[in-house]
C-alpha cells in the first residue's frame, strides 16, 4: 500500500481540492499503475477538517470534529498495489508526480500468515480461544 | 556484497519487473525478432547490474535501460551491415537493407507493441509449455530459474524450452503483429489459455509439496489485467480476469495453518479477499455487457461469482450454477465440465441425481486417471451413506494425484470413514 501525506493537508480548509494541473499529472500516473496491472484500489481523502476523531482516552470513546489544531502529517489518500517486493513498491512510489516536500509512505498490508498462531486462531473466529484471550486480557 | 549493493540489486530487479516487457516489446518492433529483442534487453540488464552499483539508479531507469538496449541493437545492426558489405564484395546484392526505426518506435504507444509481444509469445505454433515459459520470461520478467521453480522442472529444461521457442518463432517467420479478422478469435483463445494455465498452476499445483503457489497466480492476474487494458473490447479477456480475481480472492482461505487444502464449501468466507471479489464482479459485469453469447471464461466467472455472492454455503444459488454449467457444456462439451455440472446438480437436486450423472461419466477415457472423478464420487457416496464404497473412491483418488497435500486430504477422508466416523460437514 502506498499512503500519500500531502504537505499542509492537516490545515487544509473543508472542501480543499488539489489544482487541476496536479490532478492531470496524477491521473496519468494512476493510469500507468492500471496499465501495468498492479493497481488494485485507490482513494483520495477529504481533509481532516471535514472529518472527526474518536479518541479513546481511558478506554472511552470521545468524539471531536475537525479541524484539529495539533495534527501533523495526515493522510491524503492511498493506493493499494500488488507487487512482488518492497523494492518494486518503492520504485512505483518514486515515479509519482508529487509536489515539493510531500511524502509517500510505502507500507505492506498484513497477511494472515504474518500473525503468530494464537492471533491467527483468534482471527479465524475460534470462539474458545477468543474467550481465553478475553480472560487473559481481563486478568492484566 | 555490501548492503548498498544488495539494495541496488533489489532496485534493479524491481525496475526490471516494471520495465522489461515494455523494453522487449519496443525492441521486438525495431528488430522484428522477439528472440533477438530479448537478448538485447538482457544485455542492457547486465550493463545496469554492472554500472548502477557504482553510479546509483538513474532518475529514469526505464529510459536508461531502453537507451542501453537501443545501443546494443545499433551495434548489432552495424555488425550485420559490415557482414552485408562483405557479401556485396563477393557479388551478392542485398539492396533492401533494413534500417530500424528507433525514434518512431520510442514515441509510439508502447501498448501496441506489448499486445504484439503477448500474441507472439502465445503463438499456437509453440507448445503450451513453451508458450507459458516464454510468456513468463518476456512479459512477467521472470528468470529461467524462477520459471523452473514455478513449474517444478529443472532449470536447463526451461532454458532449452525458451531457446527452442525463440528458434521456432523465427523459423516459422511468425510476424510481430496483432492478428486480425477471423484469426483473432483463435489467437486470443491461445493467449487466454496460457494465462489461465499459469494461474491454475499457482492455484492448485499439479505436483509438489505446496497446494497453492500464490506468486504464480499474481503473475497471471497481472498479465490478465494488462491485457484487459490493451484489449478492452474483448469480453472474454474481462471474463478471464473476473474468473481469476474471484478465484484468487479465496487463496488465503484455501489453505489451513499447516498447509492443508480447505475446499470451497468448508472455507471461512470471512477470509476471502473482498477487494478481489469486488474487482472480479466488476470485471464480470464488463464481460457480460457485451452482446452475443457469453464465452467459456465469462460463464466460469459467473459460476465463481455465484459462490462469491453467497455469504454462507447454504445461500449458494445451485440452480443458477447448474444452468450456467448447462450453457458451458453446450459451448465446450467436456467430461470435466460434465463432472462439475454433476456436483452442482447434486447440490441443487440431491446427491442421488448427481451420482447418476457421475456414474454416466465413468467410462469416459478423458477422465481416466483424473483424481477428481473418484473424489467427487466418494463425496456423493458418503452423502448417501454408502461409506465403504466412498472409502474406496477416496483411496483411488489419492493414488491418482501427485500433490502431496491433496493426497493427505483424500487419505484423511478415507481414514475417517474407515474408523466409522462420518465427517460432519
Amino acid at each position: 500500500m502506498m499512503v500519500v501525506i500531502p504537505k499542509g493537508y492537516e490545515k487544509a480548509k473543508p472542501g480543499a481540492m488539489p489544482d487541476a494541473k496536479l490532478v492531470a499529472e496524477m491521473s496519468k500516473y494512476n493510469e500507468s499503475l492500471q496499465k501495468a496491472g498492479v493497481l488494485l484500489s485507490m482513494e483520495g481523502l477529504h481533509p481532516p477538517s471535514m472529518g472527526a476523531r474518536v479518541s479513546f482516552a481511558g478506554g472511552k470513546p470521545k468524539v471531536t470534529d475537525g479541524p484539529f489544531t495539533e495534527a501533523k502529517e495526515v493522510i491524503g489518500g492511498f493506493w493499494i498495489i500488488q507487487v512482488k517486493s518492497k523494492a518494486e513498491a518503492v520504485e512505483w512510489a518514486k515515479r509519482c508526480p508529487m509536489p515539493d516536500s510531500e511524502i509517500i509512505e510505502v507500507r505492506q498490508v498484513q497477511e494472515f500468515e504474518d500473525f503468530p498462531e494464537d492471533v491467527q486462531r483468534a482471527a479465524s473466529g475460534e470462539p474458545a480461544l477468543r474467550k481465553q484471550l478475553e480472560k487473559k486480557a481481563k486478568k492484566r | 556484497m555490501s548492503v548498498g549493493d544488495l539494495a541496488t540489486q533489489r532496485a534493479i530487479e524491481a525496475v526490471w519487473r516494471i520495465e522489461s516487457a515494455r523494453i522487449v516489446a519496443g525492441l521486438a518492433r525495431m528488430t522484428r525478432d522477439v528472440g533477438l529483442a530479448e537478448e538485447l534487453a538482457q544485455e542492457a540488464l547486465l550493463t545496469a547490474l554492472e554500472k548502477w552499483p557504482e553510479s546509483g539508479v538513474p532518475d529514469n531507469p526505464g529510459a536508461w535501460l531502453m537507451a542501453a538496449a537501443k545501443n546494443r541493437a545499433l551495434d548489432h545492426f552495424r555488425r550485420n551491415r559490415m557482414m552485408q558489405e562483405k557479401h556485396e564484395e563477393i557479388g551478392r546484392e542485398m539492396e533492401e537493407g533494413f534500417t530500424p526505426d528507433f525514434d518512431s518506435a520510442l514515441e509510439d504507444d508502447i501498448g501496441d507493441d506489448l499486445l504484439r509481444l503477448i500474441f507472439t509469445a502465445c503463438h499456437p505454433v509453440l507448445s503450451t509449455e513453451a508458450r507459458a515459459a516464454l510468456t513468463l520470461k518476456l512479459l512477467c520478467g521472470l528468470t529461467t530459474d524462477e520459471i523452473a521453480r514455478a513449474f517444478l522442472v529443472p532449470e536447463p529444461t526451461v532454458a532449452q524450452r525458451i531457446v527452442r521457442a525463440k528458434r521456432t518463432l523465427s523459423e516459422a517467420r511468425v510476424p510481430f503483429e496483432v492478428p486480425r479478422g477471423e484469426e483473432l478469435g483463435a489467437r486470443l483463445a491461445s493467449v487466454l489459455e496460457v494465462i489461465y494455465l499459469v494461474f491454475n498452476e499457482g492455484y492448485s499445483a499439479t505436483a509438489g509439496e505446496d497446494w497453492t503457489r500464490p506468486a504464480l497466480c499474481e503473475d497471471a492476474l497481472r498479465l490478465g489485467r494488462i491485457l484487459a487494458e490493451l484489449a478492452p473490447a474483448e469480453p472474454e479477456v474481462h471474463g478471464l480476469v473476473a474468473l481469476m480475481e474471484i478465484q484468487a480472492s479465496r487463496l488465503r482461505a484455501r489453505t489451513g495453518p499447516s498447509g492443508e487444502p480447505i475446499l470451497l464449501m468448508d472455507q471461512d468466507r470471512g477470509r476471502w479477499d473482498h477487494l478481489l471479489v469486488r474487482r472480479g464482479l466488476a470485471a464480470l459485469e464488463r464481460a457480460e455487457k457485451s452482446r452475443g453469447v457469453l464465452g467459456p471464461y465469462t460463464l466460469q466467472a459467473a459460476i465463481a461469482a455465484c459462490h462469491a455472492r453467497a455469504g454462507t454455503p447454504a445461500e449458494t444459488d445451485w440452480k443458477r450454477i447448474v444452468a450456467l454449467y448447462d450453457a458451458l457444456a453446450q459451448l465446450m462439451p467436456s467430461p470435466v465440465v460434465e463432472l462439475n455440472r454433476a456436483v452442482a446438480v447434486a447440490m441443487a437436486f440431491g446427491p442421488a441425481e448427481g451420482l447418476a450423472l457421475v456414474d454416466a461419466l465413468a467410462s469416459e477415457t478423458a477422465l481416466r486417471g483424473y483424481h477428481l472423478l473418484p473424489s467427487v464420487r466418494g463425496d456423493l457416496l458418503e452423502k448417501l451413506g454408502r461409506l465403504d464404497e466412498a472409502r474406496g473412491e477416496f483411496e483411488r483418488a489419492a493414488a491418482l494425484t501427485r500433490n502431496s497435500r491433496e493426497i493427505r486430504l483424500l487419505l484423511d477422508r478415507a481414514a475417517a470413514l474407515h474408523s466409522g466416523l462420518r465427517v460432519v460437514k
